[in-house]
């Protein structure tokens, strides 16, 4: 248990400046902008904004620098901005069909209408250190294809559900819950898990689709697409009554094929992850749609077994903010807590000893 | 180019509230900054806040709460009873606000049609030539994969 303390106003305001001197660094060396953070740190603000639960990017910018890069402290920096913010209303949901494809590759299938854009990518690099960035070369420009790219690029998903190959995306009506608004219970449909794991953890959510993959609670995934790109954002005012665009923001969307099911009732068809993600945020889209996965084996009748199956085990513990406030917390004061714990271990040993005399001397 | 027809209900309008919120700041600052001096009663001082972005399970099934958004509105009126609204994603007030005046420009018989063609449609040009130069870009990394016969290399 925590008890307050008091005091230590001066010494705690001379942390704050001593912090704030060493968040500046060297003062020979130039202070970062925030458009140098937003522009060339992206997938570290990207990064923000997804567990952050808060699209914006200059703020999620001022976030890392402010946190010193300390990427848990800026999202945590986040949650506490957008709680001043008042609350508009709900988007109409993203139409990733009409995406402006900057990435799109299929592991299942080669050959998929639209084809394969590998777009900005760290795959099939060679993971050696680039010496002409630390010497502060530019770089070349992009390539430019003479055509652009269809701007119908069916899901490729489609392909299957065209021969009944894979389950129809789940369709249920109504209100989707919003964990902003009422804390989680369990169960927890999937809306409001497909909620938690977008605000999720990326190391847990990586770490808990490999297990998966490593045979706890195997779903054999493929990647049925992955892609990245812009989105419009649309959102009807109450004022107004129609739906208006209102911006567009870049998003990672990944489309896992799994396992295959069937019953008396369904011939058998391959199950669905679903993953999506603010900003180019590749691995933790196809961990939330492995992780996705897994959590739906109760609905698809699968023995559950494993961590990644059991909701209230990976939902409870998916958010950065309140594991870090947990296991933080222990560093502040618990002198008193720990003084009544010092006087109960001395008497259970003076009472084990049958030592009158040390029995005295610990009260 | 995207069409923008001339008050056809709330397609139009829609059209140019869309182009006026996808447009650079930067871009609409210079095409039409002159315009924010139109007089007007502001309805709705420029206010940020936030809006809750929606996804759909399998991009195609039911609605989920994906994670929210920063916006900023605004609303105007013009001395001739014009109402001008404006939702922007992002904290910029001007861009809100500018954006506000010239939704009730363009629904003015008077200003409309300038309005249209000195802003609208410069920056409608300027957002295709954007897209068009991001997706030749992404065109080229498209790529063929051949698949070898295991016992190939």
């Amino acid at each position: 248990m925590y008890v307050a303390v008091k005091g230590g106003e001066q010494a705690i305001d001379a942390a704050h400046r001593l912090l704030a001197e060493e968040r500046r660094g060297d003062r020979s060396v130039p202070s970062l902008t925030l458009a140098q953070i937003a522009e060339q740190l992206t997938l570290a603000v990207d990064r923000v904004m997804n567990e952050g639960s808060l699209h914006d990017r200059e703020l999620a910018a001022l976030a890392i620098q402010q946190a010193r890069g300390d990427l848990i402290e800026a999202i945590f920096l986040i949650r506490a901005a957008r709680t001043t913010l008042p609350r508009f209303g709900y988007s109409e949901p993203l139409e990733t069909r009409r995406m402006r494809v900057k990435r799109r590759v299929s592991a299942a299938f080669k050959d998929i209408p639209g084809g394969q854009i590998l777009g900005p990518t760290f795959d099939y690099t060679h993971r050696l250190l680039d010496f002409s960035l630390a010497a502060g070369l530019e770089p070349p420009e992009a390539a430019v294809a003479p055509t652009g790219l269809s701007t119908d690029m069916p899901r490729v998903l489609e392909l299957l559900d065209s021969e009944g190959l894979i389950e129809k995306p789940s369709q249920e009506q109504g209100e989707p819950g919003d964990l902003t608004q009422d804390p989680l219970s369990f169960p927890a449909d999937r809306d409001l898990r497909l909620q938690n794991l977008a605000r999720g953890d990326e190391g847990f959510l990586l770490s808990l689709a490999y297990s998966t993959q490593r045979g706890y609670g195997r779903t054999h995934p493929f990647a049925g697409e992955i892609r990245v790109g812009m989105v419009e954002v649309s959102f009807t005012p109450e004022e107004l009554g129609f739906a208006i665009v209102i911006g567009e923001i870049t998003v990672t969307e990944c489309e896992m094929i799994n396992q295959f099911k069937g019953s008396a009732m369904v011939k058998p068809q391959f199950t669905r992850g679903y993953g999506l993600c603010f900003g180019q945020s590749e691995r933790k889209a196809m961990s939330m749609a492995l992780v996705d996965r897994s959590l739906r084996s109760g609905e698809l009748g699968e023995e559950r077994i494993a961590p990644a199956q059991d909701e209230e085990f990976v939902l409870s513990h998916s958010d950065n903010v309140q594991a870090t406030g947990f296991v933080e917390h222990l560093k502040l004061p618990h002198y008193v807590d720990f003084q009544s714990e010092l006087v109960m271990l001395r008497r259970m040993r003076a009472e084990a000893s049958g030592d009158g005399q040390t029995l005295k001397a610990a009260e | 180019m995207i069409p923008i027809a001339p008050n056809e209900g709330h397609t139009g309008r829609a059209a140019w509230m869309r182009i006026l919120s996808l447009a650079d700041w930067r871009d609409l600052e210079q095409l039409a900054a002159h315009y924010a001096a139109t007089p007007h009663v502001m309805l709705r001082p420029p206010e940020a806040g936030l809006v809750m972005l929606r996804g759909r399970m399998g991009s195609t099934g039911a609605a989920f709460n994906l994670g929210e958004a920063t916006a900023t509105r605004c609303a105007v009126r013009l001395a001739d009873g014009a109402e001008g609204h404006a939702y922007v994603m992002g904290r910029n007030a001007a861009h809100a606000k500018l954006a506000a005046v010239l939704d009730a420009l363009l629904q003015t018989a008077e200003r409309g049609q300038e309005v249209r063609e000195r802003v609208i449609d410069p920056l409608a040009h300027r957002l295709t030539q954007s897209n068009v130069a991001a997706a030749a870009k992404a065109a080229a990394t498209k790529v063929d994969f051949f698949t070898m016969v295991r016992g190939d290399v």
